[in-house]
């Protein structure tokens, strides 16, 4: 038995209701007209591949079927949270061992400002 | 119906009259291969409630629950994985995700209901869809109701996990349903029409070592 906590339902639940769904976070370029191959070829095509910590683009398929995000270590597997759209992470390669909630709190707040609801 | 409504939305009747009898999506199977009746060594019974009026509601929760509030006289499940009920048990409304209700009601009340909701919500951003010819509901009672749903989900339907007034969409067999416990002793199955016939066959393959018994 393997679970993981969506963010929505909030409960945990079996794995087999949810889907990887790839890379968390990529923005779409704001004017796809204006880039150049390279650029528009990197949205499209090129995802990282990081020993360490990695967003990721989930759904609860069978479920509540929204999208939410995961940051898993590849090399452990290990599930460190599970968040909602338009949030920020509390893990990242820069705080691997999570940075000060309340920094996030004022980040999300101001990201969610700007750009409204976006991964 | 207000104008407004009637210049944006085109909404049918989708009962047919009475020259077309509407039929249940296990309609087939019962037909066809007949089903285990009630005996005294049953421990879990099975009955369809066919042909009930099923919505399904998309909008803001705030402004859903003040219309549903005022058309039916009870709320939206005020939680995630929740189910409310009126006073008989008849009408229910189950969360399913942040923005998506499944109101269910008895059969042939959806149409008008959907004309009182779609005034009282106005101009308000919501989607109302009928998918009453889309699923049919299923209900088990008895003593082994739990064991059978135990061998058929890997969800926790543990009473300490999956209280009275909870109800979640999950696996089910090789399918998914909605599993709902709207009382202590009855569970609620809501399926889809493509998977009714193999649900069906799952659950009185799954309730024969408890003699189950199909009332109908």
């Amino acid at each position: 038995m393997f679970h993981i906590y969506c963010p929505y339902c909030e409960e945990h639940r079996e794995e087999e209701e949810f889907h990887p769904k790839g890379q968390a976070h990529i923005a779409r370029p704001e004017e796809p007209e204006a880039c150049s191959d390279e650029e528009w070829g990197d949205y499209l095509f090129f995802r990282d591949n990081p020993r360490g910590i990695h967003h990721e683009l989930w759904v609860h398929a069978v479920g509540c079927r929204k999208f939410f995000n995961i940051t898993r270590h590849t090399v452990s597997y290990a599930i460190l949270e599970t968040y909602k759209m338009g949030e920020l992470p509390r893990f990242t390669a820069e705080f691997p061992e999570g940075s000060l909630s309340e920094k996030v709190t004022t980040e999300a707040e101001a990201m969610s400002r700007q750009e409204g609801v976006k991964a | 119906m207000s104008n407004l409504v009637a210049q944006n939305i085109r909404t049918f009747e989708t009962h047919p009259g009475v020259e077309i009898s509407a039929e249940s999506p296990l309609v087939f199977f019962h037909q066809r291969s007949g089903a285990p009746a009630p005996c005294t060594e049953s421990r879990v019974a099975l009955r369809e409630r066919a042909l009930l009026g099923h919505l399904i509601l998309r909008g803001g929760a705030i402004v859903l629950d003040e219309a549903v509030h005022s058309v039916l006289g009870f709320g939206l499940p005020a939680y995630p994985n929740a189910l409310s009920r009126d006073e008989g048990g008849e009408r229910s409304i189950q969360w399913l995700s942040p923005d998506e209700w499944l109101l269910i009601v008895p059969g042939g009340e959806e149409f008008g209901l959907e004309g009182k909701l779609r005034e009282a919500l106005g101009d308000a951003h919501y989607a109302i869809v009928n998918v009453s010819g889309g699923q049919t509901l299923l209900e088990l009672e008895g003593e082994a109701a739990r064991e059978l749903l135990m061998k058929s989900t890997p969800y926790d339907v543990h009473p300490d996990n999956f209280p009275v007034g909870k109800g979640v969409t999950t696996v089910f067999a090789k399918a998914n349903l909605i599993l709902r416990r709207p009382t202590e002793t009855r569970w609620e199955l809501v399926l889809r029409r493509s998977f009714a016939d193999y649900l069906y066959r799952w659950i009185l393959d799954a309730g024969e070592a408890y003699a189950i018994g199909v009332e109908v």
